[in-house]
């Protein structure tokens, strides 16, 4: 095949841990056009005297919803063959993995860009709420202005 | 009609939805108006409307976006996933 088939762009909201490593094989199986996979990681942050725990709320449905609309954006602005977003959500801990965004294209210019577009996207787009646990209890983490205007930069 | 609540919004109003006729309402913004009669905590979590997203059928919308027809209106805080 070709390759842009419609499963090369998919979802996952999921507890579970992600392999970047078996997810990076997935998405270039069988299409020999692929050049280029660029990747991004977002890690829990925080040290254990000031971030405990992190639980992630979503909005079931219209989640999964956002994040395929993510991607098919994507997909217009650039030719990718590929994409792939895993979202975790539930209870984690500092220094566990948080999102994975993959994209594959045949050169690395369309990969790269795709790959920030998704993730200021998902930021400012997709319904996810992180609430911390501290030493000073639990408390919902703001919104920021910074990830809006990341979004921002890429209106046409 | 039913009402979904996220995050704090949710812990605020001390439940997760609502069934809500919507006769009489147009906009998200009416929906919101009615809310905050049944109840001081649906004033407290809609005290400060610039910190309240709407999505209306799962898409996000404004508050001053129709809800005719709409089977499930939600409203939540800014995300802050990723």
């Amino acid at each position: 095949m070709g390759g842009a088939t419609s499963n090369s762009f998919s979802v996952s909201v999921q507890t579970k841990d992600f392999d970047i490593a078996a997810e990076t094989k997935v998405l270039t199986a069988s299409n020999t056009q692929i050049g280029a996979v660029a990747s991004f990681i977002g890690l829990v942050r925080g040290s254990r005297e000031t971030v405990r725990s992190l639980e992630l709320e979503h909005y079931p449905g219209m989640t999964e919803r956002s994040l395929e609309a993510i991607l098919f954006e994507a997909k217009e602005r650039w030719p990718l063959d590929g994409a792939r977003i895993v979202h975790r959500v539930g209870a984690l801990a500092p220094g566990d993995q948080i999102v994975l965004v993959l994209t594959a294209s045949r050169n690395r210019e369309a990969s790269l860009e795709a790959t920030a577009f998704i993730m200021d996207y998902l930021k400012t787009r997709a319904p996810f709420w992180k609430k911390e646990d501290g030493p000073e209890g639990s408390t919902w983490v703001d919104a920021r202005e910074s990830d809006d205007a990341a979004a921002d930069r890429w209106d046409p | 009609m039913n009402v979904l609540y996220f995050a704090w919004m949710r812990e605020r109003i001390g439940r997760a939805s609502d069934e809500v006729n919507p006769t009489g309402l147009n906009t998200a913004r009416d929906l919101v108006e009615h809310l905050k009669t049944q109840g001081q905590e649906y004033e407290m979590a809609f005290e400060k409307m610039t910190s309240v997203r709407v999505a209306i059928d799962q898409e996000m919308s404004t508050l001053d976006s129709s809800i005719a027809g709409a089977q499930e209106v939600a409203f939540f805080p800014p995300v802050t996933g990723g």
